[in-house]
C-alpha cells in the first residue's frame, strides 16, 4: 500500500527519470566504449580499461581528415542555409508576392521527401549535368536540405516580431541598413541561431544524401559506416563522446549565462 | 518658441486608398505651429492613417505633406523631423530604457548622449529604471519611455497614435493632464490621435473630427460640442437630442419651427442647414441645457423657452446629477441632465413633465444626414 501510493506521488518524476535514461543510454554506451581496449577489430565487447584512444584520437588512417571535412561541410553548409533561409522567412513573412502561397508549401517539400529518393535524385542530377562529385556536390546537397529547417525556425520567429518596432526605428531616424542590423537582426536571432545550429547537427551527421553525392571523398558519417564493416577503431567512440561534451558544454553555458542575466535585471 | 522648433504642418490633397477602399479621402489639413491638435474619430476612419502619413510610415496616393515651407512627402520616415509615440509603445525589447531613449539621438550620430538621456528620464521620472528592460516595467511606465524615446529627439512634430488607449481609466486621466504640461513646457506641435472625446476635448486646443475617410468637423473643443454642424459631430461628441422639425417662418434672425404639436426657435446664425420655409431641419439640443419641470407646474414655465411635454420614462442618479428619459411624441428618447440642486420629488418614472431650454441653446442640422449618425459607434468603442 505504501509503496503504491510512493509510487503514485512520484510518478512524473518517475517517468521523467526513466525517459532521461532511454534518451542517455546510448551516450553512456559510446563513452564508456571509448575507454575500452578491444580484443581484436571490433569494439562490441568490454575487455580493460584504457586510454589509448584518447591520446591519440587521429590513430586510425583517414579518421581526422574525413572528421575535418565533416565540419567543414557543416561549416559552410550552416552558413549557407542561415543566410539563404533567413532570406526566404522574412520574404515569406513580410512580403506579399504572387506565388507567396506555393513557395511557403514547396520549402516544406524537401522535409516530406523520403531521404534517399532525394539522394538518388540528387546524383541522378549531378550526373546529368556532367557535375564532378566531391565536396562542392555534397555542400550543393547539404545546403539544399538544410534550407527548409531554416526557414521553419526563422519564420516562426519573423512571425512573432511586431512590425511596428522597426517602424519604430524607422521613426528615429534609422534607416533602411541601421533598421536591419539594430533592430531586426538583434530581435530575429534566436530564430536564426536556432535555425543554424539545427542545420549544423543534419549536415554533420547526414550519411544517405552524403553518400550518394560524394564520389570518392568521404565525411565523417560515411567513414564510420566504411569501417563498421572491417572493425570498428575505439577512435570513433572517442570523437563520438567528444562531440558530445562540447555540446554539452555549449548548453551548460547557454543556460550560465541566461541565468546570470537574469540575476543582474530582478 | 523660435521659428526653428516649428513650422505648420500642412496636409494638401492628401488622400490614401488600397486597392478599392479609401482610408482617407482627399482632405486638406492645417496644423498651427505649437498647437495640441488632436484627430477624433471612431476606428478604422482614418486618423491613423493620416498620422502615419504625416511620419512618412505610409505613402499618400495624393497629395502632399510640408513642414513648415518644406515639402516632406517624398522623404523617408528617417529623414523627417518627426517622431511618433507608438499606440502599443513599440520600445525595442533587446534594448534597456537608457538605449530605447538614446536610439534617435546615436543614429543621427551623436556621441555623448548620456546627459541628455539621463535630464529626458528624469523629466519623465523614470531616472531610476535606466537600466531595465521594458518588459520589466508597467504599461504606465513603458508609456512614460516611449514619450521620452520621441521628444529626446525635439522633433519638429510629435506624433501621438492613441498613446494612452492600453491604461486604465485612473491612469490615463493623470498622464493627460501630463502630456499636457509637457507640451506647454517643450512647444513642440503635438499631434495626437484618439478615439476617446473627452481625452480630445480635454487635451487639444484643436480637434478635426473624422468619421469614415473625412474630417467632419473642426475647431475649438468648445466649439465643436456647442455648435456642432453634422449629426454625426453632435452624437460622437457627448450626447445630443435631434428633433426633425418642419421651418414654419422666419423672424428677426430666428427661425420658427413646428416640431409635433408644439413650435420651436432657433437662431439663425446656429443653424448649418439651409432654412426655406417648409423645409426640414433637425433640431438639436445638449441634455444638460434642459429644464425639466412638473407637467402640474406648466404654468410656470417662462415664456419665450422652446418646450416639449413627454413622459418619463427612466431615471437615474449619477451623485452630480440625474439623468432623465423622457417620451415624447417628437423625439422617443429625450436625454436630459438635471443638477441636483432642488430634486422635484414628484419627477419619477411615469410622471408627465414639461421640457424647456433657452433658444439661444437651440442648433440645427441638416435633415438630409442619418439622424443617429455617431451613436452606435461610440458604443462599439466603450466596448472594446
Amino acid at each position: 500500500m505504501a509503496l503504491l501510493r510512493w509510487t503514485k506521488r512520484h510518478l512524473v518524476v518517475l517517468a521523467g527519470l526513466l525517459t532521461l535514461g532511454y534518451l542517455l543510454l546510448p551516450n553512456v554506451v559510446v563513452t564508456v566504449f571509448s575507454f575500452n581496449a578491444p580484443k581484436g577489430r571490433f569494439n562490441y565487447e568490454w575487455q580493460t580499461f584504457s586510454t589509448d584512444a584518447w591520446t591519440d584520437p587521429c590513430g586510425v588512417a583517414g579518421l581526422c581528415r574525413s572528421l575535418s571535412l565533416s565540419l567543414q561541410l557543416a561549416a559552410w553548409a550552416t552558413l549557407g542555409a542561415t543566410v539563404l533561409g533567413t532570406m526566404i522567412a522574412f520574404a515569406l513573412v513580410r512580403y506579399r508576392f504572387r506565388a507567396r502561397g506555393a513557395v511557403n508549401s514547396l520549402i516544406f517539400l524537401p522535409m516530406a521527401m523520403p531521404e534517399v529518393v532525394m539522394a538518388a535524385s540528387l546524383l541522378t542530377l549531378f550526373l546529368n549535368l556532367g557535375a564532378q562529385l566531391g565536396f562542392w556536390t555534397i555542400l550543393i546537397a547539404h545546403i539544399m536540405f538544410c534550407l527548409s529547417f531554416v526557414v521553419v525556425a526563422v519564420k516562426a520567429r519573423v512571425m512573432s516580431m511586431d512590425p511596428r518596432l522597426e517602424e519604430a526605428a524607422r521613426d528615429l531616424y534609422a534607416g533602411p541598413v541601421q533598421t536591419f542590423v539594430r533592430v531586426t537582426l538583434p530581435l530575429a536571432a534566436p530564430g536564426i541561431a536556432a535555425g543554424a545550429l539545427l542545420a549544423f547537427a543534419l549536415s554533420f551527421d547526414d550519411f544517405i544524401i552524403t553518400n550518394f553525392t560524394a564520389g570518392s571523398t568521404v565525411t565523417f558519417p560515411m567513414f564510420v559506416w566504411g569501417s563498421a564493416q572491417r572493425g570498428t577503431p575505439v577512435q570513433i567512440n572517442v570523437i563520438g563522446t567528444a562531440m558530445f561534451v562540447v555540446a554539452v558544454l555549449f548548453v551548460l553555458a547557454g543556460m550560465i549565462v541566461g541565468n546570470r542575466r537574469k540575476r543582474q535585471k530582478p | 518658441m523660435t521659428k526653428d522648433h516649428g513650422g505648420d504642418v500642412r496636409l494638401s490633397g492628401i488622400s490614401k486608398t488600397y486597392g478599392s477602399f479609401t482610408a482617407v479621402h482627399p482632405l486638406d489639413l492645417t496644423v498651427p505651429e505649437g498647437s495640441f491638435f488632436a484627430l477624433l474619430g471612431a476606428s478604422g476612419c482614418g486618423k491613423t492613417t493620416t498620422l502615419r502619413m504625416i511620419a512618412g510610415l505610409e505613402e499618400p496616393s495624393s497629395g502632399t505633406v510640408s513642414l513648415g515651407e518644406q515639402d516632406v512627402t517624398r522623404l523617408p520616415p528617417h529623414k523627417r523631423p518627426v517622431n511618433t509615440v507608438f499606440q502599443s509603445y513599440a520600445l525595442f525589447p533587446h534594448l534597456d530604457i537608457f538605449e530605447n531613449v538614446a536610439f534617435g539621438l546615436r543614429r543621427r550620430g551623436i556621441r555623448s548622449v548620456k546627459k541628455q538621456v539621463d535630464e529626458m528620464l528624469e523629466l519623465v521620472q523614470l531616472g531610476e529604471q535606466a537600466r531595465k528592460k521594458p518588459h520589466q516595467l508597467s504599461g504606465g511606465q513603458q508609456q512614460r519611455v516611449a514619450l521620452a524615446r520621441a521628444l529626446i529627439n525635439r522633433p519638429k512634430v510629435l506624433l501621438l497614435d492613441e498613446p494612452l488607449g492600453a491604461l486604465d481609466l485612473k491612469l490615463r486621466r493623470q498622464m493627460q493632464w501630463e502630456l499636457g504640461r509637457i507640451q506647454t513646457e517643450v512647444g513642440i506641435t503635438f499631434v495626437h490621435v484618439t478615439h476617446d472625446q473627452e481625452e480630445a476635448m480635454t487635451m487639444a486646443d484643436t480637434v478635426a473630427v473624422m468619421n469614415a475617410g473625412r474630417v467632419e468637423q473642426l475647431g475649438s473643443p468648445l466649439d465643436l460640442y456647442e455648435n456642432p454642424r453634422t449629426t454625426f459631430v453632435a452624437n460622437f461628441l457627448g450626447t445630443s437630442n435631434l428633433i426633425e422639425a418642419e421651418v414654419d417662418s422666419k423672424s428677426g434672425g430666428d427661425i420658427v419651427l413646428k416640431a409635433g404639436d408644439g413650435k420651436l426657435v432657433l437662431p439663425e446664425a446656429r443653424c448649418s442647414a439651409p432654412a426655406t420655409a417648409g423645409g426640414r431641419v433637425l433640431v438639436g439640443v445638449r441634455p444638460e441645457k434642459i429644464s425639466l419641470t412638473h407637467a402640474d407646474d406648466a404654468g410656470d414655465v417662462p415664456v419665450g423657452r422652446n418646450r416639449i411635454t413627454g413622459k418619463i420614462t427612466a431615471t437615474s442618479f449619477t451623485g452630480v446629477s440625474t439623468q432623465y428619459a423622457v417620451d415624447s411624441s417628437v423625439c422617443p428618447e429625450f436625454v436630459v441632465y438635471v443638477q441636483n440642486i432642488d430634486r422635484d420629488p414628484r419627477l419619477v418614472p411615469g410622471a408627465d413633465a414639461v421640457l424647456h431650454w433657452s433658444p439661444a441653446h437651440t442648433f440645427g442640422l441638416d435633415a438630409a444626414q442619418d439622424i443617429d449618425a455617431g451613436v452606435e459607434t461610440v458604443e462599439e468603442e466603450a466596448a472594446v
